[in-house]
């Protein structure tokens, strides 16, 4: 495995440009690393044949206007109310962008003193999806907000067969509001790392979307990393959908509590398709806030793994984290496998966690189809209904994509 | 209504039922025609719902002899979609809450099930506001339940009237009510039965399901029927009705007994 690793190494291009220091240094960690292993608990359940296969992708070399415009996906015009940004994992993400008030880019020694940070305050350094971003990525974009901005739509782009790395550092200054929708597309055989890291100030607010749909072999490796100052308030909604290899790693940490935090996360897998998603939520100070919601709709012969992870160490007393985790199996052959992993040294807290694997209710289905309503078209109901719950909690920029449409495309028999 | 004339809407023949291999129905024999309510009675155990899901086509009970033929066709060999669409309409004890299934649609997207069969026109989701908001008056129903989920957090009382609601928009020709009454206080039995009667016609006929005679004194039926062990025992008037309240089931139980027609 590490020779693989160490292969691929060697034939990536040399470091260059603003992240050349991070590139070499990830690309030193990775040949530490070497490939995840099934022995290694956090990788366990994963097809490591088709994480082989991300190596075998040549990097992307598309450019703005094909990512906006590709082909294969419904893009709705640019928001009207709000900007959006378009990585591609090649290009100057602010290229011909103009930023709205409230915002500036992080350069110089700003960024360098930012980047990285809220990725050790998580915990996240030597964790190998973030590892395989920083030896890619040769573009961050990396903003500063203050004051409350415009909606931000980011569109985040790879073309067919060719792997992009893309990279997202956001500093939310302390009362700031902020709005973010990220969509991921993805052309067949398309693979994304994609690292978020974002420093929510005091009191900040951000509501965080992301909508992540691929197609065909498509894969999708992405890492946010996310730090709360007291008393602000972040609300992640992921949904995704469409990924033969996925994995998405939530990782928020709130450094000295009394902050609120809401992650709700709805993964569809059908055909062979493999999805995991790996959060971790950790509460370093008091009376900090979770209510998290995990939802997966399973179908064909496929594979999605839940894994909860939260941490209340002593010095978090008077913690009220909460965490579901409701799986729908749509067929005999596909798989779920959920565990959530709660760590509570201190004593005054409340910490609810449940988990249930269903398949769709016949007396739901009875009551339907009695009301005229055919088996097929009862069973999408209930589908749309289940995804409903999660898909509502997007920002509003969301409206302007099909989003539940898509999702229930194949599955709606 | 009682016409001897009127087209046998029902004709249930000596229908036998299980469910999980245990029998039920136990030859159960019953003609409905239109302009008629019937009212089925009976203890818990009776058989008396388990003859309504029957008739609706519930995939857990096993038909295992007899016929029901629904004005002229075999009723048995249709889906629970197709009886609907055709037609037969029940209304549940316990209505479904379905979660994020937003009341409106489903009521619409039923709605147009029975349309197309009817080789009415579909309606679109303005029209079908307008239409839906026009039948609430039926069973008094605040129009903000369309808004909700379907059953969802809903009272007893406003799950008996989303029943006749949907009862209203689905213009049934045979309505099975199964148990309409349970969990109803007096003011709600008296809209619910209120909308029953209203939906009543010469041309349709009404099955009521019913433990008390409360109902039927809202709902005025043509036949009352009491059911023990999977068999309809006795058949009468209105006054049958009235006995049952007066004596109990008690007598039932001896009857049952001394003929030996208990389950199998």
């Amino acid at each position: 495995m590490v020779s693989t690793a160490t292969d691929w190494l060697t034939r990536l291009p040399a470091p260059a440009g603003a992240l050349e220091p991070i590139q070499r240094r990830g690309r030193e960690a990775l040949a530490q690393l070497g490939l995840p292993t099934r022995r290694q608990e956090d990788w366990r359940l994963t097809d490591l044949t088709r994480l082989q296969g991300l190596l075998t992708l040549p990097l992307a070399a598309l450019d703005h206007a094909s990512a906006e415009a590709a082909s294969a996906q419904n893009v709705p015009g640019r928001p009207e109310n709000g900007w959006r940004v378009v990585l591609d994992g090649h290009s100057d993400p602010l290229a011909g962008v103009t930023l709205p008030e409230g915002v500036s880019e992080l350069s110089g020694s700003e960024l360098k003193q930012a980047l990285g940070h809220t990725l050790a305050r998580c915990g996240s350094a030597h964790h190998w999806p973030v590892e395989f971003n920083h030896s890619l990525a040769s573009q961050v974009l990396a903003l500063r907000i203050r004051g409350s901005v415009p909606p931000l739509e980011v569109l985040v782009g790879a073309a067919e067969a060719s792997l992009s790395p893309t990279r997202i550092l956001l500093v939310v200054e302390e009362k700031a509001e902020l709005e973010i929708l990220e969509v991921f597309l993805a052309d067949s055989g398309a693979a994304h790392s994609h690292l978020f890291e974002m420093h929510l100030g005091q009191e900040a607010r951000v509501r965080h979307g992301v909508v992540a749909q691929g197609s065909g072999d498509s894969a999708l490796m992405a890492h946010l990393a996310v730090e709360q100052e007291p008393r602000s308030s972040y609300e992640l909604i992921t949904v995704s959908r469409g990924w033969a290899l996925g994995r998405l790693e939530p990782q928020v940490v709130q450094v000295d509590g009394q902050a609120s935090t809401v992650l709700k996360g709805l993964v569809l897998t059908a055909d062979e398709q493999q999805f995991a998603t790996h959060t971790t939520m950790r509460f370093e100070g008091e009376e900090g806030e979770l209510d998290q919601l995990q939802k997966t709709v399973a179908a064909g012969r496929s594979h999605s793994i839940f894994n909860g992870a939260v941490n209340v160490p002593r010095a978090a007393q008077r913690t009220n984290a909460a965490q579901l985790s409701r799986n729908l199996l749509l067929s005999d052959r596909a798989r779920i496998d959920t565990k959530p992993e709660l760590e509570i040294v201190a004593d005054d807290v409340r910490c609810a966690h449940g988990a249930t694997v269903t398949q769709l209710q016949e007396e739901e289905m009875f009551y339907l189809r009695s009301r005229g309503i055919s088996s097929a078209r009862a069973a999408a109901l209930l589908l749309r209904g289940y995804c409903q719950e999660v898909v509502d909690g997007l920002p509003p920029l969301a409206q302007r994509w099909p989003v539940i449409d898509h999702l229930l495309e194949g599955l709606e028999r | 209504m009682i016409r001897p004339d009127a087209e046998l809407l029902l004709d249930i023949n000596d229908l036998h039922a299980s469910v999980e291999a245990q029998p039920i129905l136990n030859g159960v024999n019953l003609q409905v025609r239109a302009g008629e309510i019937h009212a089925v009675m009976g203890r818990n155990g009776s058989g008396k719902s388990t003859l309504s899901k029957v008739l609706a086509g519930h995939p857990a009970y096993r038909v295992t002899g007899g016929s029901v033929r629904y004005r002229g066709s075999d009723l048995l060999e249709l889906e629970p979609e197709e009886r609907s669409r055709l037609g037969v309409f029940l209304g549940f004890q316990y209505p479904v809450e379905i979660p994020g299934v937003s009341n409106l649609e489903f009521l619409r997207v039923s709605s147009n099930a029975r349309r197309q069969q009817q080789g009415l026109e579909e309606l679109d989701t303005f029209d079908f506001d307008d239409h839906v908001r026009e039948r609430l008056s039926v069973v008094q129903m605040d129009p903000a339940f369309l808004e909700r989920s379907v059953n969802e957090g809903f009272s007893g009382g406003e799950k008996k009237r989303n029943e006749i609601l949907q009862m209203a928009l689905l213009n049934p020709v045979v309505s099975i009510l199964d148990e309409t009454d349970s969990g109803l206080d007096i003011d709600a039995l008296r809209i619910v039965a209120g909308g029953v009667n209203q939906l009543a016609t010469p041309e349709n006929a009404t099955l009521l399901i019913t433990h008390y005679q409360r109902l039927l004194d809202e709902i005025t039926p043509d036949y009352v029927h009491v059911m023990a062990a999977g068999r309809i025992l006795r058949t009468g008037g209105r006054e049958l009705a009235l006995e049952l309240e007066k004596t109990g089931y008690d007598w039932v139980d001896e009857e049952v007994a001394s003929t030996g027609q208990g389950v199998a």
